[in-house]
């Protein structure tokens, strides 16, 4: 069992929590991801590292409840424990692997788009640690979704906010936000890591692959065993398949198909919405709708 | 009763268990069961033996059947398998010991594969459980994956004195007899979880969720005091076919199909993982795992057919398999070969585009190879498509292990008889050597390296 130790509500559907878990924390860097099942009847659920501390052996996850899963992950409270806890999978960021010269001499802008904002987190703080200046814009419907702020003004240079309703800091989206800097206020970067919903990832590739700036994005597909062996969590990257789970989750956002990946994720949607359903309403939907039938 | 004929062995009636994940088998009762073993020569020189990878005393444990000792013919089994009751149910004894039958020669072999499974149920439903009593070694030794050859190779060290523990990557232990054999062919809580709790009897700990090569490396095994090392990391990537559509939404390899549906349980309501409630399922591959899937796919209430590009006789699966998915209403879709995956604009799937085959001269493999037959080009309306196109080792271990040789097939290359790999103290063997094969070669795998550990660390 794997026992959580902090529990924080970020915001209406964004939990964060501390768990332990010795192997993980002792191995893992940013980039990677575990996969995390509650209980005995629980789904497998892969979710990117948000921050690890080899010494307390605790491993940070944040997730939003989408689904029943999810849902139910949400009321544990601290003492409570996974039953299952595993990682660390999939391949560390690139920028684990280069050198503070090489590092240091780029300029990189991340790009945290909701929930995303959690993954991109530890590699901003490792590139502090590194003694490298980034910056980091934090992007979301609205000031309610943004998360992580003040903890990522600790090691960004500068972080820039912004909400799709102006609620909060600057109004538009991470896309008008990257505009804004680079058109308007003169800035210039030489590499984009940006990770949150697969939709806003498909524009700012657009966006950079316009501007020039090669850019890195973080794959978080439909998933069973995470390592390699159902192969659903294929995305088409350069026109070859790969699996995110073994061959990402980071991928050349220039190169990844973005639509279909967006159609896979669609796969479950009924599935999950049925079992959402029965959470809520008790099992009244095993046959679809409202069960009056006026759905076949 | 004709000596000639086996006594039957009772079934779920066909039209029932296309609709349940029951296990189609019943297996003998004791006065089945002895009135088979009656039919046993007790040969001398038993040919049987020859065809077992693991070399089970079959006339030994016959005999005692013979005499209603059932407890005794557990005894004689268990000193050279540690899963009978598994491989009583999964092991091809067609081709193995019952090939090899002389009771085969003039009718039908004496059908040893379900006598095993006899000896072991009773056993198990009478308590009666494997002992180990030997001064213990004071040796660790760690064993990656927790399927047939890793439970094997543990369960033979630990009745030799060593300090085992199991590396499990997934939840659950037992590696494709949890992940890859259905439930109606292999009862996980009754056969597999019983079986993994005779092995942790002798003394073998077992730890789950712990990926060798990312929670912690073969390196840091020998720091942390292991002695050797056993990869039985099985062979787990699937394979697709590499045609147009393959990535559709409704393709799913059998890996993840039968994943859902036995590891998490994805057939039972209660259970949170979804699977797809597949209307028309085409099953592409003629092996064991194809049958697995489409019989799966036929439970949750599809109309399922078999693809394969060969003809019936080539089908790779066992006859019993094949058998069996006919009884429940598979199709077998022969000398047919898919050449595109049709879907809509939202990327579902719509259909198959086959063409047919003839047989051609025999390839490399011994087997008529299929030719395709021009224009013959059709269209399979459906909305699922599952690959069974068999199974490659997982590069997790040997693109973390310096020093650990393997072969093009990416299959990690050990001496057969003592599993010795390219690096000292690490033994391998299964399917991770292989490439996919059966439980019982991988079990005899996983004996010949606990053989060849033994003999290692008893010069070193």
């Amino acid at each position: 069992m794997f026992k959580i130790v902090r529990k924080e509500v970020l915001s209406d559907k964004i939990i964060l929590m501390d768990v332990v878990a010795p192997f993980v924390a002792k191995s893992c860097y940013p980039g990677q991801f575990v996969i995390v099942k509650i209980d005995e009847k629980g789904e497998r659920i892969p979710l990117t590292i948000c921050d690890y501390d080899r010494e307390k052996e605790t491993i940070t996850i944040v997730f939003q409840t989408v689904g029943v899963s999810t849902e139910r992950m949400a009321k544990l409270e601290v003492g409570d424990a996974f039953r299952d806890f595993v990682g660390p999978l999939g391949v560390e960021s690139e920028l684990v692997h280069e050198s503070e010269e090489v590092l240091k001499s780029q300029k990189i802008l991340f790009v945290a788009g909701g929930v995303g904002t959690a993954p991109v987190y530890p590699q901003v703080k490792w590139m502090k640690e590194h003694g490298c200046d980034v910056d980091c814009i934090i992007g979301a419907r609205d000031k309610s979704l943004i998360i992580l702020e003040e903890e990522m003004k600790k090691y960004a240079k500068n972080v820039f906010v912004c909400t799709d309703n102006g609620s909060y800091g600057f109004k538009g989206n991470v896309n008008d936000m990257i505009k804004e800097l680079v058109y308007n206020q003169g800035y210039k970067y030489d590499k984009v890591i940006a990770i949150g919903p697969v939709i806003m990832m498909k524009f700012v590739c657009l966006l950079t692959k316009e501007l020039g700036i090669p850019t890195i994005v973080s794959m978080n597909p439909i998933m069973v065993d995470g390592t390699g062996m159902c192969g659903a969590c294929r995305v088409i990257v350069g026109g070859e398949v790969k699996f995110a789970c073994v061959d990402g989750p980071e991928f050349d956002g220039h190169l990844v198909d973005f639509d279909g990946a967006m159609k896979r994720q669609r796969l479950y949607k009924t599935e999950e919405g049925r079992a959402m359903l029965k959470l809520e309403e008790g099992d009244t939907h095993k046959n679809g709708g409202c069960g009056c039938g006026g759905d076949k | 009763m004709d000596p000639l004929k086996r006594v039957p062995v009772r079934e779920q009636e066909p039209e029932v268990r296309a609709h349940n994940f029951e296990e189609v088998c019943y297996g003998y009762n004791m006065e089945e069961a002895v009135e088979e073993a009656q039919r046993c020569l007790g040969c001398k020189n038993p040919k049987c033996r020859t065809g077992c990878p693991v070399s089970i005393d079959i006339p030994g444990f016959i005999e005692n059947v013979k005499k209603g000792n059932i407890e005794e013919a557990y005894k004689v089994i268990s000193l050279y398998s540690a899963l009978p009751a598994v491989c009583g149910r999964v092991c091809p004894q067609e081709s193995q010991c019952e090939k090899y039958c002389i009771r085969g020669i003039k009718g039908e072999a004496v059908s040893i594969g379900k006598l095993e499974r006899f000896v072991a149920d009773w056993a198990r439903e009478n308590g009666i459980k494997p002992t180990v009593d030997v001064p213990k070694k004071n040796k660790k030794v760690a064993v990656i994956g927790s399927g047939p050859s890793g439970l094997t190779c543990a369960g033979d060290l630990a009745k030799m004195g060593y300090d085992v523990t199991i590396f499990e990557a997934l939840h659950e232990a037992g590696g494709v007899l949890v992940y890859g054999i259905p439930e109606f062919r292999l009862p996980k809580e009754k056969v597999v979880a019983a079986e993994i709790e005779n092995v942790k009897a002798l003394g073998v700990k077992i730890e789950t969720n712990v990926i060798i090569g990312k929670s912690i490396t073969i390196d840091q095994l020998f720091d942390d005091g292991f002695e050797a090392v056993f990869i039985g990391s099985g062979a787990g990537l699937p394979r697709f076919m590499g045609i147009k559509g393959e990535t559709a939404n409704g393709v799913f390899s059998a890996n993840e199909y039968l994943t859902r549906s036995n590891l998490m349980k994805a057939f039972d309501e209660d259970y949170d993982t979804p699977i797809v409630s597949a209307k028309k399922v085409a099953v592409v591959g003629g092996g064991n795992v194809a049958m697995d899937a489409a019989r799966t796919a036929l439970r949750s209430g599809a109309e399922v057919h078999i693809v394969y590009r060969r003809s019936e006789e080539e089908l790779p699966a066992r006859a019993e398999e094949v058998h069996h998915a006919k009884q429940e209403g598979i199709i077998f879709d022969l000398l047919t070969n898919p050449v595109e995956i049709l879907s809509d604009e939202n990327d579902n799937v719509t259909g198959i585009k086959c063409v047919r085959m003839e047989l051609g001269e025999p390839d490399a493999s011994g087997r008529r190879s299929p030719v395709v037959i021009e224009g013959s080009e059709f269209v399979i309306e459906l909305d699922t498509v599952i690959m069974a196109l068999g199974t490659s080792p997982n590069p997790l271990i040997s693109s973390t292990t310096k020093g650990l040789e393997i072969n093009r097939r990416k299959c990690i290359v050990a001496n057969e008889e003592s599993g010795q790999t390219s690096r000292e103290g690490v033994f391998a063997g299964g399917d991770a050597v292989t490439g996919a094969a059966t439980v019982i070669l991988a079990m005899g795998a996983g004996k010949a390296a606990a053989k060849g550990i033994d003999n290692y660390l008893s010069e070193k």
